[in-house]
């Protein structure tokens, strides 16, 4: 049966979907706590792009989505 | 057509999918579900027919809920007893509640949805959300968040085409 392998790997993607969580609006609390913000910490922040940067002779791209009560 | 049983069970976790992700969100044309049955924390309004309800979902971590705040209380004085505000706390801690309501001084309703099962219900799309309904107790206008000056002019519009 050829179509079998195709099946099985739908199958075995839908399963792995049920992994994801889709956080509503209402239950962003903790998310929208200050604690969540990757920037809370300036000194922490610039310690860790001087080891990015002498480690991988690059710095910046760590702007990230998420966190955040997404509200409006 | 011959189909294996292997497909029969993609289709149906498929369709299985789509049915659980389903979203019955209550929207324009709906009518507001009876509150009695949501166990809020705090008095009900009593009399909501034929008056204009707005119902506002809110939290304490939400900043544009606390600008909306003094809107809807502006709202609430001007049309006094022919409008009344219910709003709808979904703060997992009732602390929360209590804390930013010390810090803003409000004229109109405020419950919590302490099992958060009317939000649920209503399902918004964001935070704050509110729904502008007639003296019928239908859904005439929703409003995703809130955005200052346009949402204020337009809560006035909505107010004043359902009273006349």
């Amino acid at each position: 049966m050829k179509t079998q392998p195709f099946f099985l790997l739908a199958a075995a993607g839908l399963l792995s979907l049920s992994g994801c969580a889709n956080v509503k609006p209402w239950q962003r609390e903790h998310l929208a706590d200050y604690t969540m913000r990757a920037d809370r910490d300036p000194l922490g922040t610039a310690q860790a792009e001087h080891i990015w940067f002498s480690r991988e002779e690059a710095s910046g791209g760590r702007g990230v989505g998420g966190g955040g009560c997404g509200c409006n | 057509m011959n189909t294996s049983p292997l497909k029969k069970l993609t289709l149906a976790a498929l369709l299985a999918g789509t049915f659980f992700t389903a979203n019955a969100a209550l929207k324009v044309g709906d009518t507001l579900p009876d509150l009695a049955g949501y166990k809020l924390e705090g008095p009900l309004p009593a009399g909501l027919k034929g008056k204009v309800v707005i119902v506002d979902f809110w939290a304490s971590w939400c900043r544009p809920c606390a600008e909306l705040f003094p809107v809807l209380d502006e709202l609430q004085k001007k049309y006094g007893d022919r409008l009344v505000v219910l709003a709808v706390n979904v703060d997992e801690q009732p602390a929360n509640m209590k804390k930013f309501l010390t810090r803003h001084q409000i004229s109109f309703n405020v419950v919590r949805d302490s099992e958060q099962k009317l939000v649920a219900a209503a399902a918004p799309e964001t935070m704050p959300t509110s729904f502008v309904l007639d003296g019928d107790g239908r859904v005439c206008f929703q409003h995703n968040g809130f955005h200052g000056e346009a949402t204020r002019r337009e809560y006035v519009s909505e107010i004043e085409s359902l009273l006349k």
